[in-house]
């Protein structure tokens, strides 16, 4: 007998698609429905690097108990790509459902027999009812849409509003759409009534939270932390975070007598990063967007700004390396390079924002902490967090907060004859004090270059004065340990001597696996590290446990490396979990590879 | 090696400009530049178009990439914040710059190597946008830093100090920044100090991207026979377009005594460049005919200097994009920052 998976509220549907056949929206508009039944859900859109005609996958995870990572596997998949039918038909979870396009026969060779499959004429239909190819291709997808909204008991009251709220403007195409809604529905409901032992039911578990993408977060962030200059280079995934900041620059920046921001699409990333630094120099506050591959263009210019305290902030939405690699695929593989870019001896920092919430306050945050550092500060996001929509609690701003623009001396500081010297620690934190081009008529000015200059600014090659700088430099590093957000510490329901550290984007996965694993007596304490230089919190969990797990996204342990290289702790105590085939690792994942390294053998499916 | 700086003291009899200055006052630290360098002569240039404008140090901003020529802002304005950056990348550092506060004046000095070379795409792109500008490229056809090698400058068939022929084509720094779309083009020879300072003091005054190329020899490595940026060889194959006279707003015009050779240009700053023509065939503000002058002049083995073009109502970076007339740098946070109110009206469109 074949036995069917029976849930409610926590599922995953995954929907096979063509990209470019329009899919996208109607997708969009199915997981939204769930979302306004009132049940959280994780989308993520896994797509090529291409515009039209290959494979994408669109993967809603519905979860009432609000995990919002991807769990792995799927319950039940919604076929509409001939190509690629075999592996999605394989990766569903035994007693899932296979929802398909039944119109031409399919040799029953091409089924399990471990799933409920679930055929429905979607080209037939469509053929009938309309006569223009691009409509039969556009209304089958709000069709299947109808079609789940049947199966899955969603309320189809529900997904009218939202065809509304999208075609508002383009009022024409409400219509046909419900029509086609119904359909697809009405069909469902005939023919297809119980097939499917997945639920949706009405719940109150979303509360107020609001959808967004990372990108377009982060690009608030800029808005809201002040950022007057931003200068790009068009990359995936980080294209989109320098067209929010201008559309929202649009709304939010315009003054009386013009615009309170200026955006330059840069010819390359070279001279994205030399305007950033150039605003920055004189005093603006600027951000540049790119990914890896813009991040290795940039390395010469990130040591510069380093060398003469120049602020700066990046925002790294990284993806699978390299340049030809996959633009379209996640990773967390950019953390070396970026925490020592460029030549000599470098250090930089770098905030791991977890969803789109902290993406917008961590973009904030670094524009202050570039001000007050006085150094290129690193926003490291990535393809998961920056092009999908994220279900996180609405962006907060406090009106109370002030810019923080550092330490800079003011024409009345001069006048009033304090000492300024560019490169002198007057603090003790290893922050200098700097002023801006044009301050004043004959005090103040100086000239910047890298290193070959003393506390004053004045050009010598001397040795001890650049050993002296150095240090400087590394002092200033720790003052950021104690400015930098620290990490974020939940303890296991008992005491335990084992650990887990992961960040960002692993963040909503881990939060899912962690509950399975102490299901499993696998207890371990958890780290969400949220910057890099490393509060020594951090140093103290990995010392006050036996075992610390470290979870990333990346081959090469590129945190692990940092952790290493930062505290003198055991090697041997660190055990990396890592997950770096381009989609964003799954709880399943973390689960099984921490319970095989715990020695204790699990086979949760896996599928990508 | 330390920095040397001048002794400050004045000689009470020092001619002063209208803000009290003294040449002194725009005076760098002591050159460490070859002694006959080309470059230290342009430095004395830009010193004496400061000084003539009374312009306020302060209120000028020089940048540069790297290369003997890029050492140079050292040695001239030093009460301006200077900037020494990276090789072939002063422009988009400048760019940033000029954004950041549009009331100082920018003044990018590069060389040959570093805008031709390895900046040549940042050179052009910083022109295309329109940034407002004095960019002035010393131009000795060899990477005097490294020891001589070719730059991109360097004629065909010139010869090194070692007596190999330069085998590619040069780049002709004045016709790209035409094409690229500068506003104010010219060039000169640092040898010719009068033309220089009348140049400089007119780019200054001049609102948009303001290109000189300035033949600059290098006498350690480019200054023998054979060469086509030695002193001798630039001073026989000078042709001067015009004669330039530029006159501040304030100062009265006086009426031409040959209409028929002599124009007035005035820019948006109010100043005049007052032209007198030396080329018969030479239309200093029609582009296409420029660039057509231009050519023929090269393929005879002729350098043409002066005021090659410009377009006195030019419109910079800030007016193609809209920006508010203040200095970004000084918006308030009030200006920036939209508060809880407009952040509460946006999650409620992301519902
Ligand atoms: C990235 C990089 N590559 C190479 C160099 C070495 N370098 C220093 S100056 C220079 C050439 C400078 O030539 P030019 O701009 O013509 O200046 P000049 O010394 O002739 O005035 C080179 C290649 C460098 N500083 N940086
Ligand atoms: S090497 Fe050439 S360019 Fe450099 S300082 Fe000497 S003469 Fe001038
Ligand atoms: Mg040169």
């Amino acid at each position: 007998m074949l036995s069917r998976v029976e849930k409610i509220n926590d599922f995953v549907v995954r929907l096979a698609n063509v990209n470019g056949s329009g899919s996208a929206s109607a997708n969009r508009i199915f997981a939204r429905s769930i979302i306004r039944m009132g049940v959280p859900v994780g989308s993520r859109n896994i797509f090529p690097s291409n515009i039209q005609g290959l494979p994408t996958w669109y993967e809603v995870r519905v979860s009432g108990a609000g995990h919002l990572g991807r769990r792995g596997g799927y319950d039940m998949m919604v076929a509409m790509n001939p190509q690629t039918w075999d592996k999605d038909v394989a990766g569903i979870d035994a007693g899932g459902y296979l929802f398909y396009d039944s119109t031409k026969p399919m040799p029953s060779s091409k089924f399990r027999e471990d799933i409920t499959v679930i055929g429905m004429p979607l080209t037939e239909i469509c053929n009938k009812q309309y006569s223009d190819p691009r409509q039969r291709q556009l209304f089958k997808n709000i069709m299947y849409v109808g079609a789940l909204d049947a199966l899955l008991g969603i309320e189809t009251d529900v997904t009218e509003v939202l065809i509304k709220e999208l075609y508002k403007g383009k009022d024409k195409l409400i219509a046909p759409n419900i029509e086609a809604l119904h359909i697809g529905r009405d069909y469902a409901e005939k023919n297809l009534k119980g097939a499917v032992g997945l639920k949706v039911k009405r719940a109150s578990a979303v509360g107020d939270r609001i959808l967004i993408e990372g990108n377009a977060a982060a690009a608030l962030g800029c808005v809201y932390g002040g950022a007057t200059v931003a200068a790009w280079y068009p990359i995936t995934p980080s294209t989109s975070v320098a067209e929010a900041f201008a559309s929202y620059c649009k709304k939010l920046r315009v003054g009386e007598d013009g615009n309170n921001y200026a955006i330059v699409q840069a010819e390359d990333e070279l001279a994205a990063i030399g305007v950033v630094i150039g605003a920055g120099w004189n005093g603006a506050r600027a951000f540049t967007a790119t990914s890896g591959p813009g991040i290795s263009l940039m390395q010469e210019f990130i040591g510069l700004a380093y060398f003469a305290e120049i602020p700066a902030v990046l925002i790294d939405v990284q993806r699978g390396g390299p340049s030809t690699g996959m633009p379209t695929r996640t990773q967390q593989s950019d953390l070396l390079s970026a925490a020592f870019a460029s030549h000599g001896d470098t250090r930089h920092v770098l905030l791991f924002p977890a969803d789109p919430k902290e993406a917008f306050e961590m973009s904030s945050l670094a524009l202050d902490l570039a001000d007050r550092l006085q150094t290129p500060i690193f926003v490291m996001t990535d393809l998961d967090i920056g092009m999908n929509e994220w279900l996180v609690e609405p962006l907060q701003w406090d009106d109370n907060k002030k810019m923080d623009r550092g330490k800079v001396m003011t024409h009345a500081d001069l006048e009033a004859g304090k000492d300024f010297g560019r490169y002198l620690d007057v603090d003790g934190d290893g922050i200098p004090f700097r002023t801006y081009p044009g301050t004043h008529p004959t005090k103040g000015a100086y000239f910047t270059r890298g290193t070959s200059r003393d506390r004053y600014a004045r050009y010598t090659e001397e040795g001890p004065v650049y050993v002296d700088n150095m240090e400087r430099l590394l002092k200033k590093f720790e003052t950021a340990k104690s400015l930098v957000p620290g990490p974020i510490r939940q303890d296991a329901p008992k005491t335990t001597k084992y650990g887990v550290i992961y960040f960002g984007s692993s963040t909503a996965a881990m939060d899912e696996a962690i509950l399975t694993l102490n299901e499993k007596n696998i207890l371990l304490d958890r780290l969400r590290i949220r910057a890099y230089p490393f509060n020594d919190t951090v140093i103290d969990f990995i010392k006050h446990h036996d075992r610390v797990y470290v979870v990333e996204q990346n081959r090469d342990a590129q945190l692990k490396t940092l952790l290493l290289d930062t505290g003198k702790v055991d090697p041997q105590k660190l055990i990396s979990v890592l997950h770096y085939d381009g989609n964003p690792v799954t709880a399943r994942f973390i689960v099984n590879d921490i319970s095989l390294k715990s020695g204790l053998e699990t086979s949760l499916k896996e599928s990508v | 090696m330390t920095y040397i700086t001048k002794p400050k003291l004045h000689h009470p009899k020092l001619p002063v400009n209208a803000l009290g200055f003294t040449h002194r006052d725009y005076e760098g630290s002591v050159s460490t530049l070859c002694a006959g360098c080309g470059h230290d002569s342009i430095s004395a240039a830009i010193i004496q178009a400061c000084f003539e404008i009374d312009l306020p140090p302060h209120r000028l901003a020089k940048l540069s990439g790297i290369g003997c020529s890029s050492k140079t802002p050292t040695y001239f304005l030093g009460q301006s914040h200077g900037f020494n950056t990276v090789h072939g990348r002063m422009p988009s550092v400048l760019t940033g710059a000029n954004l950041a506060n549009r009331d100082l004046i920018y003044m990018g000095v590069s060389g040959d190597g570093d805008s031709a070379s390895i900046g040549l795409g940042q050179f052009a792109h910083c022109i295309r946008r329109g940034v407002n500008m004095v960019y002035i490229v010393e131009n000795n056809g060899v990477y005097g830093l490294t020891k001589g090698q070719f730059s991109a400058t360097a004629d065909k068939g010139s010869k090194s100090k070692k007596g190999v022929a330069n085998p590619d084509s040069p780049m002709d720094l004045v016709s790209l920044a035409l094409i690229a779309g500068a506003s104010f083009v010219g060039r000169s020879f640092s040898g010719d100090k009068r033309q220089l300072v009348e140049l400089i003091k007119a780019a200054i005054g001049h609102q948009g991207s303001a290109f000189l190329d300035v033949i600059s020899p290098c006498i350690a490595f480019n200054n023998h026979a054979g060469s086509t940026k030695s002193f001798d060889y630039v001073r026989e194959h000078n042709e001067a377009a015009n004669a330039l006279e530029f006159l501040e707003g304030r100062q009265e015009i006086t009426i031409d005594h040959d209409p028929g050779t002599t124009v007035n240009v005035t820019q948006h700053d109010g100043s005049v460049l007052r032209l007198r023509k030396l080329a018969e065939d030479h239309d200093p503000t029609d582009r296409t005919s420029v660039m057509n002058f231009i050519q023929r002049h090269n393929a005879r083995g002729e350098i043409v200097t002066g005021l090659l073009y410009v377009e006195p109502d030019s419109e910079d970076l800030h007016h193609r994009l809209g920006v508010t007339k203040r200095p970004l740098n000084s918006l308030s946070d009030a200006e920036l920052c939209p508060g809880s109110g407009a952040l509460q009206k946006i999650n409620e469109g992301l519902r």
